[in-house]
């Protein structure tokens, strides 16, 4: 399984307000607090270490300036 | 200057004068080992017991006081039994398979180990590490009687080496003066701070982790279940990043408070601090006795090389871990249970000493293992910065609620025995369909053969058939493998061809003396056998 980064979501607006929805009302802390649970529900919906990886490459390497 | 460096659970072997000490010229041994904990114990049975003249050497008259290890692993018990010596640790120990994790003040949840069928040994046993030694040397004493060609010198410290070409020269300090002796070969088994190491200039690398932990055997009474308990961030006053309850034999449970590095030591070991500590644990109520307390620190790191020319070194001399996993003293028996028949090969003459650079390689793979392991550990235990604990914490928290995020937990990862995978003296994976864990590399796994059990019955070089023709021996340049013969309805619960076959319909094995996986097929090759068992041996395959 290789990591999709095209695009996926039929509602990418809606899945995108959801996401900001879900910290309203958080601490700063209970934020990233929730990302980070986010992250592990979500890795082991993906199920597969080498994908993961690659996840971890392309979030890593866009954030280079 | 011959001073205790700690009081003894068991005297089994008080100081006696011998014949080395008025020789005038070095007596010369073929294997010496340097350190009677479990380790240098063991390494001596094992060989006595092939017939190869063993002496040990150990600077205290018995077992040390001091616990320490209560965790002893299955691979570690069928290793004693090979031995003859696991029907009294399993009878002493407790065994236990249910462990409940607690964050804070509540329980995230609970797990048991759910033992597999088929098994003579459980998956742990808990038993106060003195008793696992003393039932070893009780053994030594045994095979002594029956003739095994084993001595314990107590009281008997090593105090300088002189490594030679073919031999190394030992310094000996007794409570009647020194002496000298030479050994064709020499184990080193002398422990995390082995002096011996450092009388060769050698050290560690790797990387290096660093903690104490406050360290309690008490007994009690109270109705508390024979299960592990652990915490994180435990919710009693002052009691650390971690905290592991446990039961021992006897009314004994085991306490461990992760304090951090740079604690006072002197003052935490005051008896009315680790009270304090308990007493916040159990409740003010909760009436025991302190059996014994230590602090101890510890390191996570291995030789880089554990043979050196003459002289190999096995247990903590050669690599050490943090206690998060039950490795050290698990792990120093299968260095024994590695070094000990390639050892009697190369002794014999029937392996070339190169063989033995394949347990410095096979068993640094193994400390690789550990160390990897406890280092997970430790940094999920004590997270290093601000996001691991982040992380960490979500863990615990989906955990409580969500069965997925519990294989994340980690309170230590507990022993398994290591598989040589890529090992260099694997031979062929040549059995299409056969089961992952028995390829070339790994330990076999132990099968219920109607009356008995598959493990009881490997020993030495074994090809084992299964609905597969051979001949009863196949020798092989001094080397012989005998043949176990065994079908599939040899076990009628179908663990065996489970374990054995899986979609196989027949399979021949190359088994080594420590029982792990040569190389395997689906039917007898004369030639890929002989070709196997000379490769396992070390020795290059035949033009
Ligand atoms: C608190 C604690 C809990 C642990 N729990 C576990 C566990 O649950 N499971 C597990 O598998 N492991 C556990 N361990 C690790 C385990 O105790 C060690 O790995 C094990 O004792 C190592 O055995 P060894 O024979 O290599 O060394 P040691 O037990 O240290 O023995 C070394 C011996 O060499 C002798 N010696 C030293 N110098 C000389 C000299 N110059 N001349 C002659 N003799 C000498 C010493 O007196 C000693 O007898 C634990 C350790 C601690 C401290």
């Amino acid at each position: 399984m290789s990591l999709t980064l095209d695009p996926n979501l039929a509602d990418a607006d809606g899945v995108y307000a959801d996401l900001i929805e879900a910290h309203e009302g958080l601490t700063e802390e209970e934020s990233h607090a929730f990302n980070a649970r986010l992250i592990l529900i979500l890795a082991n919906h993906v199920g597969d270490r080498e994908t993961f990886r690659q996840a971890l490459e392309a979030a890593g390497s866009a954030g280079k300036r | 200057m011959l001073d205790d460096r700690y009081s003894l659970a068991f005297r089994l072997y008080p100081y006696g004068r011998c014949a080395d000490q008025d020789a005038i010229d070095p007596v010369r041994h073929p294997v010496v080992v340097v350190g009677g904990g479990p380790v240098g114990i063991a390494a001596a049975l094992d060989l006595g017991l092939q017939g190869i003249p063993v002496l040990l050497l150990d600077d205290h008259e018995g077992v040390g006081q001091g616990s320490r290890a209560i965790c002893f692993a299955k691979r570690t018990l069928e290793i004693c039994d090979r031995w003859g010596t696991g029907a009294p640790m399993l009878e002493k120990g407790v065994v236990w398979n249910l462990g409940k994790v607690f964050h804070a003040d509540r329980k995230v949840f609970e797990f048991n180990l759910l033992p597999e069928e088929g098994h003579k040994f459980p998956a742990f046993v808990n038993l106060p590490q003195p008793y696992f030694e003393r039932f070893l040397v009780e053994r030594v004493r045994e095979a002594q009687a029956q003739g095994a060609p084993i001595e314990i010198r107590g009281k008997n410290r090593l105090d300088a080496v002189e490594a030679r070409e073919d031999h190394v020269l030992l310094d000996v300090t007794t409570p009647e003066g020194p002496y000298r002796i030479a050994a064709d070969w020499l184990i080193g088994c002398d422990g995390a701070s082995s002096p011996l190491r450092r009388m060769l200039g050698l050290d560690f690398e790797g990387r290096v982790f660093q903690d104490s932990f406050l360290i309690a055997d008490i007994r009690m009474k109270a109705e508390f279940p024979t299960e592990r308990w652990f915490w994180f961030e435990p919710p009693f006053k002052s009691s650390g990043a971690s905290c592991l309850l446990h039961k021992q034999p006897d009314d004994v449970w085991r306490v461990d408070f992760q304090i951090g590095w740079d604690v006072d030591r002197a003052e935490e070991m005051k008896e009315e601090n680790i009270r304090a500590r308990l007493d916040a644990m159990l409740g003010a109520e909760v009436d025991y006795e302190i059996v014994w307390s230590s602090i101890y620190t510890f390191q996570c790191r291995r030789m880089k090389n554990f043979r050196h020319g003459r002289v190999l070194f096995a247990g903590d001399a050669a690599h050490q871990v943090s206690p998060f996993g039950a490795r050290g003293a698990n792990s120093g028996i299968q260095d024994v249970d590695n070094l000990g028949w390639k050892l009697g090969l190369v002794l014999r003459g029937k392996a070339p000493e190169t063989l033995l650079d394949t347990y410095s390689s096979e068993r640094c793979h193994g400390a690789d293992e550990n160390i990897l392991n406890s280092t997970r550990s430790t940094d999920f235990i004590t997270p290093k910065s601000a996001v691991s604990r982040l992380f960490r914490n979500a863990v615990l928290d989906l955990a409580e609620h969500h069965a997925f995020a519990r294989p994340f937990v980690n309170s230590g990862r507990l022993s398994l025995p290591c598989i040589y995978d890529g090992g260099l003296l694997n031979g062929a994976d040549a059995l299409p369909g056969g089961p992952s864990r028995t390829r070339p590399g790994a330990p076999c796994p132990d099968a219920p053969l109607g009356g008995g059990q598959l493990l009881e019955r490997l020993g030495g070089f074994v090809i084992l058939t299964l609905d597969a023709d051979a001949p009863e021996a196949v020798e092989e340049d001094g080397v012989t493998a005998r043949r176990l013969a065994l079908s599939a309805a040899d076990d009628p619960s179908g663990a065996l061809a489970a374990r054995y076959l899986g979609d196989a319909r027949s399979a021949v094995y190359l088994v080594r003396p420590d029982q792990h996986v040569a190389a395997r097929w689906e039917t007898f090759d004369e030639g890929a056998i002989r070709a196997a068992l000379r490769h396992a041996c070390g020795k290059e395959r035949p033009a």
